[in-house]
């Protein structure tokens, strides 16, 4: 199946092995992932912030380009922070003739125009679920992830908000494929079907903090402290994730917790296109592991498939003793 | 600044600037919103209690809150609450009256937010390295000294470009922004 495909900012670099590993799974899995050309940011949560109308046309121009190209109507988007904010657009759009008329009067500025509904948003994970299937990705497993004790960490875009029909919409109308906006089970089901040991992870949708460890740390900090006790309390050896800011979070910031806290975290945090594509034998290397900041290596080696060691450091000068005392970094542990 | 405002205006205004928030009038004072947010202990005013503030039209004090600037945008209030109202966008809509009126006490939020639209208007695109650099290096660069060796990590594992990429349509981009704006400012 074809789809357009919007990797979103955080895919090019920081999460960059979310698409790797998106990109190495698909072609297996018959997923054709197209990209939209020439897409631009979202404008996460800061563009809203101060533009509202810029904010709706930043995205509507995505939407735009994507019906424009033809690529397909499904358009797919492996962050949750983008699926939310392109899924709103035209949804609002939709429902709201000011912001549908305001909206496309700004496309128009640059020869644009979006029908809303002409696209249909997902979010990565949804179309492994419902396109690929539970039973079709048993099929490709060659390498269990036997013995894995994973959390699945849902975070809060791709359950929340329930548009359509609000509470107790039916899995049409949801939008949000039907889950439970406070207790999902599909990543659960999905990584049971990879072989994990799936444990309960009563935080699963609780939320990483977001922008927050940029303009209130402590904030950050203490709600990925949460998750992290909480994930650990549970005893899983990793944590599986479907969002480039929960991963980066939980994972890059993960010492800094450990500093404010006083505590001795360490639980790799892994997307859950990586987990599949292990389960499905392909190399770690592609999959992008081995660029987590808390590295995954020894968990990973319980199902053979640690990932690469970084290349050797060049040998060091060796010190001259009576040369002048330098600062010297001090030595590895 | 602006003049003298009744209840009603402020409270009309709110509504007349946020997708679905008719229903905010029919807010019941139930709590479930502050009960629910992850970062409720670190705001002055609860969402409920700001609603209450919002009806009673106190404009200045609503609009100083640091409620807006702390919400995470995790949309659980708005799962939860029992009239639908669109709590969320209302933390967003309360975010744009204070910046455009100016009236926040601590600048960071809404520099941080001033900062990530200026390489979206720049480059089409975020670009973190960018960003975080003017942004930390002017506000209280002292206290973010131990994030240096987090940046290292994302350098040594390749996940953080030092040069942004520029869409090709930016003029296209800017032509459809700047339309966006200037119906904003009417």
């Amino acid at each position: 199946m074809r789809y357009a495909y919007y990797p979103g900012c955080s895919l090019t670099r920081s999460a960059e092995p979310y698409d790797l590993s998106a990109k190495a799974i698909a072609a297996p899995l018959g997923l054709s992932l197209e990209e939209v050309d020439d897409w631009n940011c979202c404008g996460a949560t800061e563009y809203i912030s101060i533009n509202k109308n810029a904010a709706y046309a930043l995205v509507g121009r995505n939407l735009a380009l994507a019906a424009q190209q033809g690529v397909s109507k499904d358009l797919v988007a492996p962050c949750s922070a983008c699926y939310l904010n392109l899924r709103k657009v035209d949804h609002y759009m939709g429902v709201y003739p000011e912001i549908r008329e305001r909206t496309n009067a700004a496309l128009a500025a640059g020869n644009l125009h979006y029908e809303p509904g002409a696209m249909q948003v997902r979010h990565l994970l949804d179309v492994v679920v419902e396109d690929v299937g539970f039973e079709n990705l048993k099929e490709r497993v060659v390498r269990p992830l036997d013995g894995l004790r994973v959390a699945p960490y849902y975070g809060c875009l791709i359950v929340r908000p329930q548009w359509n029909g609000g509470r107790g919409a039916s899995p049409e109308q949801s939008g949000g494929g039907g889950v439970d906006p406070e207790y999902p089970t599909h990543l659960d089901r999905l990584l049971r079907t990879l072989g994990a040991e799936v444990v309960d992870f009563p935080l699963k949708t609780h939320c990483c903090g977001g922008h927050m460890t940029q303009i209130s740390a402590d904030t950050a900090y203490e709600l990925i402290r949460r998750l992290l006790h909480n994930a650990s309390e549970y005893e899983a050896d990793l944590i599986v994730t479907a969002c480039p800011m929960c991963q980066l979070n939980l994972d890059a910031y993960q010492s800094q917790v450990n500093r404010h806290f006083g505590t001795s975290f360490h639980l790799p945090v892994l997307y859950f296109t990586q987990m599949i594509g292990l389960a499905m034998g392909i190399a770690p290397a592609e999959l992008g592991i081995g660029r987590e900041v808390t590295p995954a290596r020894e968990v990973l080696g319980r199902i053979g498939a640690a990932a690469p060691t970084a290349p050797e450091a060049a040998p060091r000068r060796k010190r001259d003793d009576k040369a002048l005392p330098m600062p010297r970094r001090r030595e590895e542990a | 600044m602006h003049g003298p405002s009744s209840d009603a205006d402020f409270l009309a205004e709110v509504i007349a600037t946020t997708p679905g928030a008719e229903t905010l009038i029919t807010c019941l004072q139930c709590g479930t919103c502050g009960g629910s947010c992850p970062s409720g202990p670190d705001m002055d005013h609860t969402p409920r209690h700001l609603f209450a503030m919002i009806n009673a039209g106190l404009r200045d004090e609503v609009l100083r809150s640091n409620t807006p600037w702390y919400c995470v945008a995790c949309y659980y209030c708005m799962a939860r609450c029992p009239k639908d109202i669109p709590i969320t966008d209302l933390m967003y809509s309360l975010k744009r009256m204070a910046v455009r009126e100016k009236l926040y006490d601590d600048r960071d939020a809404p520099d941080w937010s001033t900062s990530f639209i200026g390489m979206v208007d720049s480059y089409g695109r975020s670009f973190e390295f960018g960003l975080a650099t003017r942004y930390h290096l002017t506000h209280s660069p002292l206290k973010k000294v131990g994030v240096g060796p987090m940046a290292l990590e994302m350098f040594s594992k390749d996940r953080m470009a030092l040069r942004p990429h520029r869409i090709k349509g930016m003029n296209q981009l800017r032509a459809i922004l700047d339309t966006a704006k200037a119906q904003e400012a009417v």
